[in-house]
């Protein structure tokens, strides 16, 4: 039997992958506003020439603003199961951000278990896998539904 | 109108738009040559000339000027490429405008054409995990028509949008684009047909969802006073206004490829109008009309849903007010404003470059008196709309 397989983020520093994840953001030390992923170097605000950034965690829970599916395999570079299970993507407002961050929905949720206003949660969940990893991304839950994605503690 | 801005268009060409599967700069040359002949112009009348690029044609699609120079045989004209994603053909068309405008050049020549893959539009190859683009695909799966479903579901849920509105539109392009000569797909459907295709981002399904297509489109532009001694007395065609305007922050609908909006906390007071809402209004502004002095329009129906959205974008009617004015065939042709008469998106699928161009041409051809079989009696205005990603979009106004 093939050991365990390590799980690390499909991408570095855009989420916390811990017991409660959350995204990584920043906020600007000069206005405020918020980024997601984390601005580094420039603020998005045309009132402001702030250059410093605090990486910040997102709001951990928000409101569905729009929610789609994709039926049909993306092109690489997605890296699509095999055999391809669709699944749903949320764009999620979060209020204290005043932004929208959108996400996969976890599996086994579809578009009619969806409406717009929906309170979702940030969960982490495998992404994609090959031989030695799992590769974890974070996905919306619907707060209601109860499902477990199967959480790492990666 | 203000004269001062205006630009003549005296030819407009079109390669047909299909999936033929050959080198992009031979239906780009297909198109200049129409355009050229129809000016009554030479090749060696042009002074400069504005290619439209490809990103998916290796280097000569990123310099698609000189690509498309060379191929008609090198004159020692100025040239310049534009890259603006699916604004890329007004870009170029802004471009010219403009030299000729300052009084650099006569007469200039604006392509732009495409070879597609296969398929959803993928990132151009290679591990990008710096570009946006590449990371949408590789994180979220998030492909092009996502995000046109996400703005459709928005439309269902505030306006009350339904699945039967969404193929009425497709209804209504097919229907237009029966008798387009350019056009890749020229049938008609049935709501039933339409909504019987199978689901791809809900709630949009595939006869909803524009193609990728191979095409080409030019125009030759020149200034006025070049184009009345031209044409000896004869009317022709102006482009008064050509807006290429980015968003304003804070951005708060999601656009492609990015992951998340603008966050709009630093901001005080209300949040503005939306992107798609001020491409077309800078354009109405710089050539000094409105919407209600419109005859005809042709946006940018990326799915079927996206059409009545830029309804209300390019000042048709009130936000809201859409569906009512597709129900009520307002924007068929033989309506009160016909939108898309060359069938759109829908029938054409999308050449990226030559889009926006092929765009002008339509409505160049609608206030000539040309569209056969599609016509807009009497059209003597009309706006163009258009938008790709990274905050790039484009309106042009051509009028008579």
């Amino acid at each position: 039997m093939a050991p365990t397989k390590s799980a690390i983020p499909a991408v570095d520093g855009w989420f916390t992958t811990d017991g409660s994840p959350t995204l990584l953001g920043s906020r600007c030390r000069s206005c405020g506003t918020y980024a997601f992923p984390r601005e580094t170097y420039f603020c998005r605000n045309p009132e402001c020439d702030g250059q410093e950034f605090d990486e910040v965690p997102l709001s951990q829970r928000g409101k569905i603003w729009s929610y789609t599916d994709a039926r049909y395999q993306p092109p690489l570079p997605y890296r699509a199961a095999d055999p391809y299970e669709p699944f749903c993507i949320a764009a999620v407002e979060l209020a204290a951000e005043k932004m929208v961050v959108m996400g996969q929905v976890v599996p086994g949720v579809g578009v009619d278990e969806l409406s717009i206003g929906t309170e979702v949660e940030l969960v982490t969940d495998v992404l994609y896998e090959d031989d030695d990893h799992e590769y974890i991304v974070w996905k919306w839950r619907p707060v209601s539904s109860g499902k477990h994605p199967g959480e790492t503690d990666a | 109108m203000p004269d001062d801005k205006k630009v003549a268009v005296l030819g407009v060409g079109m390669h047909p738009w299909g999936k033929w599967g050959r080198n992009f700069v031979e239906y780009g040359l297909t198109a200049a040559r129409a355009a050229l002949a129809d000016a009554g112009l030479e090749w060696r009348d042009v002074g400069f000339v504005s290619g439209a690029d490809t990103i998916r044609n290796g280097y000569p699609g990123y310099v698609a000027g000189a690509t498309f120079a060379q191929a008609l045989g090198w004159t020692g004209a100025r040239v310049a490429s534009s890259y603006a994603a699916c604004a890329s053909g007004a870009t170029a068309v802004a471009a010219a405008r403009a030299q000729i405008l300052a009084g650099l050049c006569d007469v200039a020549l604006v392509v732009g054409a495409d070879t597609t893959p296969k398929g959803f539009f993928a990132p151009v190859g290679g591990d990008r995990k710096d570009d946006p683009d590449w990371l949408r695909f590789h994180l979220l799966g998030a492909t092009n028509p996502t995000y046109f479903a996400l703005y459709a579901r928005r439309r269902m849920e505030l306006f009350g949008a339904t699945e039967n509105d969404f193929a009425a539109v497709k209804v209504k392009n097919a229907r237009h684009g029966l008798a387009n000569p350019n056009a890749r797909y020229r049938s008609e459907v049935t709501t039933e047909e339409v909504l019987a295709s199978p689901m791809v981002a809900d709630p949009l399904r595939l006869l909803e969802i524009c193609a990728t297509s191979d095409g080409g489109a030019a125009l030759v532009l020149a200034s006025t006073d070049f184009a009345r001694r031209h044409a000896g007395g004869a009317g022709f065609v102006t482009i008064p206004a050509v807006s290429t305007v980015t968003p304003r922050f804070p951005q708060t609908v999601i656009e492609m490829p990015n992951f998340a909006t603008d966050s709009a906390v630093a901001v005080d007071g209300g949040i503005g109008t939306g992107f798609r809402h001020s491409i077309a209004h800078a354009a109405y502004e710089e050539a000094g009309i409105g919407p209600e002095d419109v005859d005809v329009a042709e946006v940018y129906d990326l799915s079927s849903a996206l059409e009545l959205d830029w309804y209300e974008d390019i000042g048709l009617c009130k936000e809201g007010e859409a569906e009512r004015l597709l129900r009520d065939g307002d924007t068929a042709v033989g309506g009160r404003i016909p939108v898309n008469p060359s069938g759109g998106l829908s029938c054409f699928g999308e050449a990226i470059p030559a889009q926006a161009i092929a765009q002008v041409c339509e409505l160049v051809w609608q206030l000539r008196g040309q569209a056969d079989g599609r016509q807009v009696e009497g059209a003597r205005v009309g706006v163009t709309a258009n938008q790709g990603l990274f905050g790039h979009g484009s309106s042009v106004i051509v009028s008579k």
